[in-house]
């Protein structure tokens, strides 16, 4: 039976653009009227993360997969719902309580050059966190811990004093996941880890994770837009679009039977390397910015399937007889 | 006779102490209305090899050696002008990042409709109407709007759409595309990628497809051209590098993915990564990395041989070969 480590819900986080007072004043219809600009990042986000599952997050640039994965980490602050930790809330916290789930929960960036500080040997990189969520250690075992944690992610111990620029882009990545595991979490959220890596890259540090989580249980949040990747890895995939979940379901569900239009128009894109030369589902249009927040379904504006009710009604996630869920009008009113 | 034909070309990086070697001993041709790939991971030199072929690299790179032949004319031996030409009218180049060829401070329309009257005399009005057919025919919902937008006003894919109207209106023989739909969505990405199979395949145009996706090639290269530290290591039709790659960094590549492996397993991993221009290997540039790797690839360069409907340069697959025909000889 699946226990759930972080629980999400009613998330919304939006972010005004136009922040500065005198950029709110516009001229409307003759007359001058302030107004706030806004962009609806995430609304109403639902998501259980369950221990030792990962949990990939995908979707279009722009659907606030990484505004999701900041609101969970305390590194923004959400504008209405609960994240909770097993049964505690963790999204009002202060920094001085935060500490504790500092230590619980960890994220991995894409960007390795700019989430390692340059100016950190890789000793120090790893020491600091270790030192200061175990203050209990001596040196000796903090030494011994580095070593370890270098060694389980391939970098060799003779390096501990080289800088992140002396390392190739696979191993910065391997030593962000070298002080993200330093501190012995239960959770990584790890936004878009692979990207900037090679191929046969990317697989030595999906290995790394693989491994990890075996070992220790861990849970991760995965956010990536590979979709190889999550076929390969997930437990469970969630596709976001502009702000919403839109499915969520087992990854062999998923990818056998995907049900939402936008899932299954992802899911056509993907070239894939067989020779098979099935039309990708081509969408109406590009992803909007989310300035408005939605009435009727998120995806209403580019679906081949929407009707009257789409532009009018959210559509409520409904649990489907695989085990999947749903959120589309269509899907509920049986039309596809 | 090919249309373009590139042989022994070796491009340096001539630096303050040292000279570096970017491409050693590529090869390759393309004929009219060809479309190939090179794919490699990157710092291959995929990207160097494009900008050569319009012998557009830049200091501190030059051209060593080698040829570079479009139909009959050396490119490596033109003056600016005459490249200028050529770039403009033959050979055209799409970049990962449209930015690079869109100006920021001009209109869309502004933009296309200089390209259409820079080579034919025509008033703005006629050049309008004709921009706007192209936009219309890449796809570009309300062309009449988007003519007047500035380039940021766009999204990453309508910018590419844009360059390939750009692109269209030069009627070029060859369109050279570095990884033209990396920074994209899957699903824009798939548009993109149908929207410049369907020109190339109506008009003619050769394409020379840079990427280090090898899903997307198998969309759309009918040749493939595999590139590591510089050297092109395996090349041969696509379906035959995917489902029989030889030289062990293709089948490295191939079995990297993880369609490779059963769900939660590990994947087959590559030891290292690519070395960088200051630490290229002797002998084969792969062995390093290469499991199978002998003596004789740590001190020779392995040379181009064929090997069914593919050439690969590994000594391995060339002891094959070899024995194959040995044991041919013998029977006979
Ligand atoms: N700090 C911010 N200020 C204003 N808008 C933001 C900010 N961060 C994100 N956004 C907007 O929120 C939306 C979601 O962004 P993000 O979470 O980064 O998406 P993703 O990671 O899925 O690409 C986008 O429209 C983005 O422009
Ligand atoms: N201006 C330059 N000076 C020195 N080295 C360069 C320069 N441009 C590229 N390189 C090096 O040449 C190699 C090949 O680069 P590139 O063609 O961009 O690779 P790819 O496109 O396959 O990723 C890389 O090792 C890169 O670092
Ligand atoms: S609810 Fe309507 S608009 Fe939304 S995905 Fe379903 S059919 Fe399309
Ligand atoms: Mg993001
Ligand atoms: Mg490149």
């Amino acid at each position: 039976m699946a226990t759930p480590l972080i629980q999400i819900s009613g998330l919304e986080k939006s972010f005004s653009t136009n922040e500065s007072w005198l950029g709110q004043w516009c001229f409307r219809q003759g007359k001058l009227a302030r107004h706030k600009d806004s962009v609806h990042a995430l609304n109403g986000v639902n998501l259980t993360i369950n221990q030792g599952e990962t949990l990939c997050v995908v979707g279009e640039t722009g659907c606030g997969k990484s505004t999701l994965a900041r609101a969970i980490m305390g590194l923004t602050q959400p504008t209405a719902g609960e994240i909770h930790y097993l049964d505690q809330r963790i999204d009002q916290l202060n920094d001085r309580q935060r500490m504790f789930f500092r230590r619980r929960m960890q994220m991995v960036f894409q960007n390795p050059y700019a989430s390692l500080n340059p100016r950190m040997t890789v000793y120090q990189t790893l020491s600091e966190p270790i030192a200061f969520h175990q203050p209990q250690l001596s040196r000796i075992e903090i030494d011994e811990k580095i070593e370890t944690l270098l060694a389980s992610v391939g970098i060799s111990a003779s390096s501990s004093d080289s800088y992140p620029h002396e390392f190739s882009g696979g191993q910065r990545q391997r030593i962000s996941l070298a002080r993200a595991l330093s501190v012995e979490p239960d959770f990584i959220v790890a936004d878009e880890p692979l990207s900037a890596l090679d191929v046969s890259v990317q697989a030595q540090v999906l290995n790394l994770m693989i491994d990890k989580q075996a070992e220790r249980n861990l849970s991760y949040l995965f956010i990536t837009h590979d979709l190889a990747v999550v076929e390969h890895f997930a437990t469970r995939v969630a596709v976001m679009y502009l702000g919403r979940v839109c499915e969520l379901a087992p990854t062999k569900e998923l990818f056998s039977s995907p049900k939402h239009p936008y899932t299954r128009a992802l899911l056509s894109a993907i070239p894939r390397l067989d020779s098979t030369t099935a039309q990708p589902i081509r969408l109406i249009g590009e992803v909007p910015t989310p300035i408005e927040k939605p009435i009727g379904c998120v995806f209403q504006a580019r679906c081949p399937h929407a009707n009257q009710r789409c532009y009018e009604e959210l559509p409520k996630m409904l649990l489907q007889s695989d085990s999947s869920s749903v959120a589309c009008h269509a899907i509920e009113e049986g039309r596809i | 006779m090919n249309l373009l034909s590139v042989s022994n070309l070796n491009v340096n990086f001539k630096m303050k102490k040292q000279e570096l070697a970017a491409l050693i001993d590529v090869s390759f041709t393309l004929n009219r209305g060809e479309r190939i790939a090179i794919v490699g991971e990157s710092g291959a030199g995929k990207s160097i090899l494009g900008f050569s072929i319009v012998n557009l690299i830049s200091k501190p790179g030059y051209i060593k050696s080698g040829s570079i032949k479009l139909e009959n004319k050396e490119l490596t031996k033109m003056n600016l002008r005459q490249l200028q030409e050529i770039r403009g009218k033959r050979i055209a180049m799409i970049f990962q990042d449209p930015m690079m060829t869109l100006n920021p401070v001009l209109t869309i329309g502004d933009q296309l409709v200089e390209t259409i009257r820079s080579h034919t005399k025509i008033t703005y009005k006629d050049a309008r109407n004709i921009a706007i057919e192209k936009l219309h025919n890449v796809q570009i919902a309300s062309p009449e709007t988007r003519f007047d937008q500035y380039p940021h006003e766009l999204s990453g894919g309508m910018r590419q759409r844009v360059i390939i109207a750009s692109v269209l209106l030069l009627n070029p023989d060859i369109i050279i595309a570095d990884e033209p739909t990396t920074a994209l969505d899957v699903t824009i990405q798939a548009e993109i990628l149908q929207l410049l199979l369907a020109i190339c395949r109506d008009n003619g145009v050769a394409l020379v497809l840079i990427s280090h996706d090898l899903g997307v090639v198998s969309k759309v290269a009918e040749r493939t051209l595999v590139m590591y530290a510089g050297h092109i290591v395996e090349e041969g039709p696509t379906l035959e590098i995917i489902n029989d790659p030889q030289h062990p960094y293709t089948q490295g590549l191939l079995n990297a993915l993880p369609q490779m492996t059963l769900p939660g397993q590990r994947l087959n991993q590559i030891q290292g990564s690519m070395p960088s221009l200051t630490e290229r290997p002797t002998g084969c540039a792969f062995h390093p990395r290469c499991p199978y790797a002998t003596e004789k690839c740590q001190q020779e360069q392995p040379s181009f041989i064929h090997s069914g409907v593919s050439s690969v340069a590994c000594f391995l697959v060339e002891d094959m070969v070899n024995d194959f025909a040995n044991q041919d000889e013998e029977d006979r």
